[in-house]
């Protein structure tokens, strides 16, 4: 193995960087603000408003992110509509694609995770709630959500690293994440040791620092349930 | 719009090889998961430290970077070790047992951690009572831990299940004719992608939904006796 290669190369590596954090974070950070309203939505009794959620939740749980990403990158050019319309400035862009396809999928993820801690709030908190004269909107606001968001975090952290992984499929859509530089290196140097291990560290550096991080909101959300 | 064009048939053999390779996966990596189980609870330190560098390193990394370095690696260790046993020609991996091996080592390592739980879920004092039976360690372990297993095992093992469907589409990158690679060559010769990776998608919903249907069944089935709080 000859490492040598990596460090002529790093600069495609933290392109590679910039691109991952940049399309994981901001698919994260929108899928989580349009999870929450739409897990409220998904918690409501009218089957309006709950099955359409529930429809939008199944299809993009069943289906692997691989096939979505296709879908939304290949296959949205066959509509002649879609290629005279303002909206094929976006989407025949390959970045576009990725991170239209990873906010679609996470905000399908997060929402059931969010709706399942809501549904496990306890009774007892809604009752005291209820009975301090609190209308449903602040009861939403000031307890039932505060609660679910604590007793959702651990999944959610779960949540977080698989988009983490999952975005290295952009790389077969020609975006250069992490994986994409080290397709770039084996490709010029046929050597995939080197290459892919050095996106494996990368990959699990991050991995750790989210998950201290993390760890350390953890303590911090569930301070009144530590034991001194 | 479903129109298929007469590729239909290559469709339907690409989800076949898709399903095959679901099952050979979950196989190995069942297997691998009770063996890591087995080894992370074990008293015995290095094969405990095995164990969990196993699952700590699969779980930190993304499936597709694990294949690719499977398929690619793998190919360039095989042709350096030929020659050293005097096999001289080029060996080419079959993409098949690439891809297998490589879910269903990954899904060994979250088996590993759901098998775990399992396990510490049924109570010390049954194999306890089993040992001061006369109880071989073997059937302790085949009598009284592995049928009061399956009931905690089911509903992280069915999610695990899901997810290895899901991650078998990778192998499409690697060359494998499995239904999505069928659909990118449909799509390809009849400029329609759409409506291929939808029909792809459609057949990803489907066996999902057979799926939750028969884990709910199995569910049922091993909490037969046991009262729901």
């Amino acid at each position: 193995m000859d490492f040598s290669i990596i460090f002529d190369n790093i600069g495609i590596y933290f392109e590679g960087l910039k691109n991952t954090l940049m399309l994981v974070s901001i698919s994260l950070f929108v899928g989580l603000i349009f999870a929450v309203p739409l897990a409220v939505l998904r918690t409501s009794k009218n089957l309006f408003i709950s099955g359409p959620i529930w429809v939008y939740v199944y299809c993009f749980r069943g289906t692997p992110l691989l096939v979505q990403m296709f879908i939304i990158y290949y296959g949205m050019g066959q509509f002649e509509l879609m290629k005279s319309s303002f909206l094929w400035i976006f989407f025949k862009e390959a970045y576009f694609c990725a991170l239209f396809a990873f906010t679609l999928n996470t905000c399908a993820y997060t929402i059931e995770i969010i709706r399942g801690a809501i549904e496990n709030t306890p009774h007892g908190e809604v009752e005291a709630a209820k009975a301090a004269g609190m209308s449903s909107l602040l009861r939403f606001r000031r307890i039932i959500l505060p609660s679910a968001f604590r007793r959702a975090l651990p999944t959610y952290s779960n949540e977080i690293i698989f988009m983490l992984h999952g975005s290295s499929l952009a790389s077969v859509i020609t975006i250069i994440d992490i994986t994409g530089a080290a397709r770039i290196v084996n490709s010029r140097y046929y050597s995939p040791y080197e290459a892919f291990l050095t996106a494996a560290v990368f990959y699990m550096s991050i991995t750790f620092i989210i998950v201290w991080l993390l760890k350390k909101l953890e303590v911090r959300w569930f301070a009144h349930l530590r034991r001194e | 719009m479903l129109n298929l064009q007469g590729y239909g048939p290559s469709i339907l053999q690409g989800t076949l090889l898709t399903i095959e390779l679901c099952l050979a996966a979950l196989g190995i990596s069942m297997i691998l998961g009770i063996t890591g189980a087995l080894a992370k609870l074990s008293n015995y330190r290095p094969l405990n430290m095995a164990a969990t560098a196993y699952t700590t390193v699969i779980r930190g990394i993304p499936d597709l970077v694990l294949m690719l370095l499977i398929f690619f690696g793998g190919q360039v260790l095989i042709n350096q070790l030929g020659p050293m046993v005097g096999y001289e020609e080029y060996i080419d991996i079959n993409p098949f047992i690439a891809g297998v091996s490589t879910i269903g080592f990954i899904f060994g390592a979250y088996m590993t951690e759901t098998f775990r739980g399992a396990i510490l879920a049924v109570p010390n004092g049954q194999l306890e009572a089993g040992y001061s039976y006369g109880m071989t360690r073997f059937k302790v372990f085949s009598r009284i831990l592995l049928p009061q297993m399956v009931r905690h095992a089911i509903p992280g093992f069915g999610n695990n299940w899901l997810v290895l469907m899901k991650t078998t589409a990778l192998v499409s990158i690697i060359g494998l004719n499995d239904m999505v690679r069928m659909a990118a060559l449909a799509a390809g010769a009849t400029r329609r992608p759409f409506t291929f990776y939808l029909v792809i998608a459609i057949n990803y919903l489907i066996l999902t939904s057979i799926s939750i249907l028969i884990l709910n069944w199995l569910n049922k089935k091993y909490s037969a006796g046991i009262i729901k709080d």
